[in-house]
C-alpha cells in the first residue's frame, strides 16, 4: 500500500492553512507527523481521510485518485486524541460496527473481533459498555477497531496525548508491534519529539502548515537541514543564540570554544548556535567543557530527569540532565556545554554546519 | 494557614465494611506542616481523590480524623473549613471580568474594596494576566481561563489550605510546563499550605517539598521527589516514579545472597526482612552493559535520541538498560553490570535492604 499526496493544500478565508505538501507514505513502517499543536497535523490528516475538502492537489492510494472519493469509500480508519467509542454499545460491538455496515458476514466478523481483542488485551471487556472502562481501555477499544476493520491507510491523531504517562509508555511500546505486517499505511501525529523517535520509521516535521523536514526520524534528529527543524525535534525547546566564528574560536557572548567537526570548515562570520537541553549539564566532563553560569528560573522535575531554565546575557537556556537534582530558584548555577554537540546556522536558519555526534 | 493532622483514617463506600479490601483508602496517619507544598501522587483508582475529598469535607471518613491546627474537622462541611479549592476544569463565571472573577472570593466574604483591588493585583502579577483583568472571562483560551481559576484559589490569604485537583488537564501539552512551574514559584512567594492531586510524576515532583505516593488505597511511600527516585521504599513507586522505571526481577534467595535466573546479585547492604517474594530492584540508568557481568541477549534498542533504552533478556527475565553512545545490536549477546549501591531487594513489594550509607 501507499498513500501519496501531491501539493495538497488548504485555505480557510483567505489564509493558507496547509502550504503545498507532496508526500509519500508506505506501509512497513510508522509514518510520523510531528509538530506543536497549530502546526497543522489534524488538517493534514482530516484531508487525507476525506473529513476535509482540499483546496488544491490530489490525494493518492496505490496510485489510485480519491481526491473526490468520501471517507467511507476510501476503507480507511481514524483514531483521535479523545476516545470516541459508541457509548450505548458494548466493546464488542464497538469494534465490530464498521464491519456491520460493510455488510461483512457474522461469523467473520466474530473472528476479526475476537482476534483485534485479543491482541489488545480486551478479551475480558467484550461485553461492558465504554463507560465502565479506564481511559486505556477505551482507547484500546478504539484501535481494536481500527485493527479488525483491515483498513488500507490508519490514521491515529496523537492517539495516547489524554492517557496517564504510564499508560502512554505501555501502549507506544505496543503500537508498532500492533500494525506490523497488517499491510495499512500508519500515519501517527504527535507532538511529542520523543514518541517520534520511539516510533521511529520515517517522519515530517511540521511547523506552521508546512512540512518543513521530511526523511527517516533517527536522521531527522541528528541531521536538522533548518533551525525550525532542530526546533520541531526538541523538547524541552532547543538552546540557541548568536555566535561569531573568528579562527578556530567561536564566541558567544563572554564564551568561547574551539569550532569542532564540521564547525571548523565553517568560514569566519555570524551564526546561530543550537544544542539539546541535554548537551548543557549541571556537571562539568571531558566533553562537557564550556562552563556558562545563570541564574536559575524555573526547575521541573520528571521522575528520572532533572531541567533547570536558566538565564544567560545571550537568552534563556535549558539544562536536562538524568536523576533528580534540586536546583535552588534564584541562585547563580553553573552549566557546561559540550562543544561538539553545536549544531550551527546561518543567520536566515539554514544548517551551516552538523554536530559530531 | 494550617497544619493538617490525618489520624488513623480509613474509609469504605460499603455499609459494612469487614475485610481490610473493602476499604478504599486503608489506614492513613499523617502530619503536614503549616505552609508545606503537598503531592498526592498515584494512578486513577488509588485512593487519592477519596483522600482529597475527606480533607476538603465532601466526604466523611468511616473511621479516625481530621484536624486543622489540632482542631477536628472531620465532621464539618465544607464551607466551615476554610478552604480553597481549584479543580480540574475551570471554574469561572464567563460573564464577569477577570477582576471580578479574581475579587469574587474576596467581595464574597465582605472584604473591604480597596483591600480587594490591591490583592487581586498582587495575584494577577504573580499570574501574569494584568493585561487581561479588564477582559470578559469567556473570551479567555482554556489555559487563561485556568490560570484566573488558580488565581481564585489563591486569592485570599485567610485560608487553611489550597487544594489543586488535576489542575492542569485542560492545558495544552505544550503550555504544561509553563503553569506547572508557576504553581511552584507561586507557592515560594505565598507560603500557604498547599496539596496537589495528580496521576503525573512530572506535576507532582515539580510542584511539591514532600509526595505521597498512593496504590491501592494505600500510602506506599512519603518522601521528598530525590528520595523517592534513589530509594524506593515500594516497587509500585519504583515502577511508577520514571520513565522507564525501575526495574523490578523475580529472584532467588539461597544462603543469604540474591540471585537472578542463577547467577549472584550483591546488594547495597544487609538484606533486613526475607519475608515475602523477593524481588530485586534496580533503575536503569544504573544498568551498564560491560563486557562481564549477567550474560543477557538484547531484545531491543530503542533510541530516543538523548539516550538508548536496552531491553535485554537474562533468561527471561526482562531488563531495561539506559546508555549514551554505542549500542549493541538486536540479538547480542552481552554482559549486564549493576551499581551495587543502587541495587535493592524488595519483599512483597516492600524495600528490604539496609542502604550502605543508613
Amino acid at each position: 500500500m501507499t498513500l501519496e499526496v501531491k501539493n495538497i493544500t488548504k485555505v480557510i478565508d483567505g489564509r493558507v492553512h496547509i502550504k503545498p505538501t507532496t508526500l509519500m507514505f508506505e506501509t512497513g513502517h510508522f509514518n510520523v507527523l510531528l509538530g506543536q499543536t497549530g502546526s497543522g497535523k489534524t488538517s493534514l490528516i482530516k484531508m487525507m481521510a476525506g473529513l476535509d475538502p482540499i483546496a488544491d492537489g490530489q490525494v493518492l492510494m496505490d496510485g489510485q485518485d480519491v481526491t473526490n472519493l468520501s471517507t467511507q469509500k476510501r476503507n480507511i480508519s481514524l483514531v483521535h486524541q479523545f476516545f470516541v467509542n459508541y457509548p450505548h454499545m458494548t466493546v464488542y460491538d464497538n469494534i465490530a460496527s464498521p464491519l456491520k455496515v460493510a455488510g461483512m458476514a457474522k461469523s467473520e466478523i466474530q473472528g476479526r473481533v475476537e482476534e483485534a481483542a485479543d491482541i489488545l488485551q480486551l478479551r475480558p471487556m467484550l461485553k461492558r459498555r465504554p463507560h465502565e472502562l479506564s481511559g486505556g481501555q477505551q482507547q484500546r477499544t478504539a484501535l481494536a477497531r481500527a485493527i479488525a476493520k483491515e483498513s488500507r491507510a490508519v490514521f491515529l491523531d496523537e492517539p495516547l496525548a489524554n492517557l496517564d504517562y504510564k499508560l502512554r509508555e505501555e501502549l507506544r511500546e505496543q503500537l508498532p508491534e500492533l500494525f506490523a505486517g497488517r499491510g495499512a499505511v500508519v500515519v501517527y501525529a504527535t507532538s511529542e519529539p520523543e514518541e517520534a523517535l520511539l516510533l521511529g520509521g520515517y517522519t515530517g516535521l511540521m511547523d506552521d502548515g508546512n512540512v518543513v523536514q521530511y526523511g527517516r526520524t533517527a536522521d531527522l534528529y541528528r541531521k536538522p537541514a533548518s533551525l525550525t527543524s532542530a526546533a520541531v525535534f526538541s523538547d524541552p525547546p532547543i538552546n540557541k543564540a548568536a555566535v561569531t566564528k573568528i579562527g578556530d574560536q567561536i564566541k558567544m557572548g563572554d564564551a568561547t570554544w574551539t569550532a569542532q567537526g564540521d564547525a571548523m570548515g565553517l568560514s569566519d562570520g555570524n551564526y546561530i548556535v543550537a544544542i539539546r537541553p541535554h548537551h548543557v549539564t549541571p556537571t562539568p566532563s571531558d566533553r562537557h567543557t564550556v562552563s556558562l553560569t545563570g541564574e536559575v528560573l524555573v526547575t521541573e522535575l520528571s521522575g528520572s530527569e532533572s531541567s533547570a531554565h536558566f538565564r544567560l546575557a545571550v537568552g534563556d537556556w535549558v539544562s536536562l540532565s538524568h536523576g533528580v537534582h534540586p536546583y535552588e530558584i534564584g541562585a547563580e548555577h553553573p552549566f557546561y556545554l559540550d562543544p561538539s554537540a553545536c549544531f550551527y546556522f546561518a543567520p536566515d536558519g539554514a544548517v551551516a554546519a552538523g554536530a559530531t555526534l | 494557614m494550617a497544619k493538617i493532622t490525618l489520624s488513623k483514617l480509613r474509609h469504605s463506600y460499603m455499609p459494612n465494611p469487614s475485610s481490610p479490601d473493602d476499604y478504599a483508602l486503608k489506614e492513613i496517619d499523617l502530619d503536614w506542616s503549616d505552609g508545606g507544598a503537598y503531592a498526592l501522587l498515584g494512578p486513577s483508582g488509588c485512593g487519592k481523590s477519596t483522600l482529597l475529598n475527606i480533607i476538603s469535607g465532601l466526604l466523611v471518613p468511616s473511621e479516625g480524623q481530621v484536624l486543622f491546627d489540632g482542631k477536628d474537622v472531620t465532621k464539618l462541611p465544607p464551607d466551615q473549613r476554610n478552604i480553597a479549592q481549584v479543580f480540574q476544569f475551570p471554574v469561572i463565571y464567563d460573564t464577569m471580568t477577570v477582576f471580578d472573577n479574581l475579587a469574587f472570593p474576596l467581595r464574597n466574604r465582605g472584604v473591604a474594596e480597596a483591600r480587594v483591588t490591591e490583592r487581586v493585583t498582587e495575584i494577577a502579577t504573580m499570574l501574569e494576566v494584568n493585561d487581561m483583568l479588564r477582559t470578559k472571562a469567556a473570551g479567555l483560551s482554556p489555559d487563561n481561563k485556568q490560570k484566573i481559576s488558580m488565581g481564585r484559589g489563591l486569592v485570599r490569604d485567610d485560608v487553611n489550605v489550597v487544594m489543586f485537583d488535576e489542575p492542569l488537564t485542560v492545558i495544552d501539552p505544550h503550555l504544561k510546563w509553563k503553569l506547572r512551574s508557576k504553581l511552584k514559584e507561586l507557592h515560594q512567594k505565598v507560603r500557604a499550605t498547599m496539596i496537589y492531586v495528580t496521576h503525573d510524576q512530572t506535576e507532582a515532583l515539580t510542584f511539591a517539598d514532600q509526595v505521597v505516593v498512593m496504590q491501592d488505597g494505600e500510602i506506599v511511600q512519603i518522601g521528598t521527589p530525590v528520595e523517592l527516585f534513589e530509594r524506593p521504599a515500594h516497587t509500585f513507586v519504583g515502577h511508577f516514579i520514571g520513565s522507564p522505571g525501575m526495574n523490578v526481577l523475580a529472584a532467588d534467595m539461597r544462603d543469604g545472597g540474591a540471585f537472578l535466573n542463577g547467577h549472584h546479585v550483591s546488594l547495597e547492604g544487609p538484606v533486613i526482612t526475607q519475608d515475602g517474594a523477593p524481588q530485586i530492584g534496580i533503575r536503569p540508568e544504573f544498568v551498564r552493559i560491560g563486557d562481564t557481568g549477567l550474560p543477557a541477549t538484547v531484545r531491543k534498542v530503542s533510541d530516543i535520541g538523548r539516550h538508548s533504552v536496552i531491553e535485554a533478556m537474562v533468561g527471561d527475565t526482562s531488563v531495561k538498560a539506559v546508555t549514551e553512545g554505542a549500542v549493541p545490536e538486536q540479538g547480542a549477546a552481552v554482559h549486564l553490570q549493576f551499581q551495587q549501591d543502587q541495587t535493592r531487594l524488595y519483599c512483597d513489594g516492600w524495600l528490604a535492604t539496609k542502604g550502605a550509607a543508613s
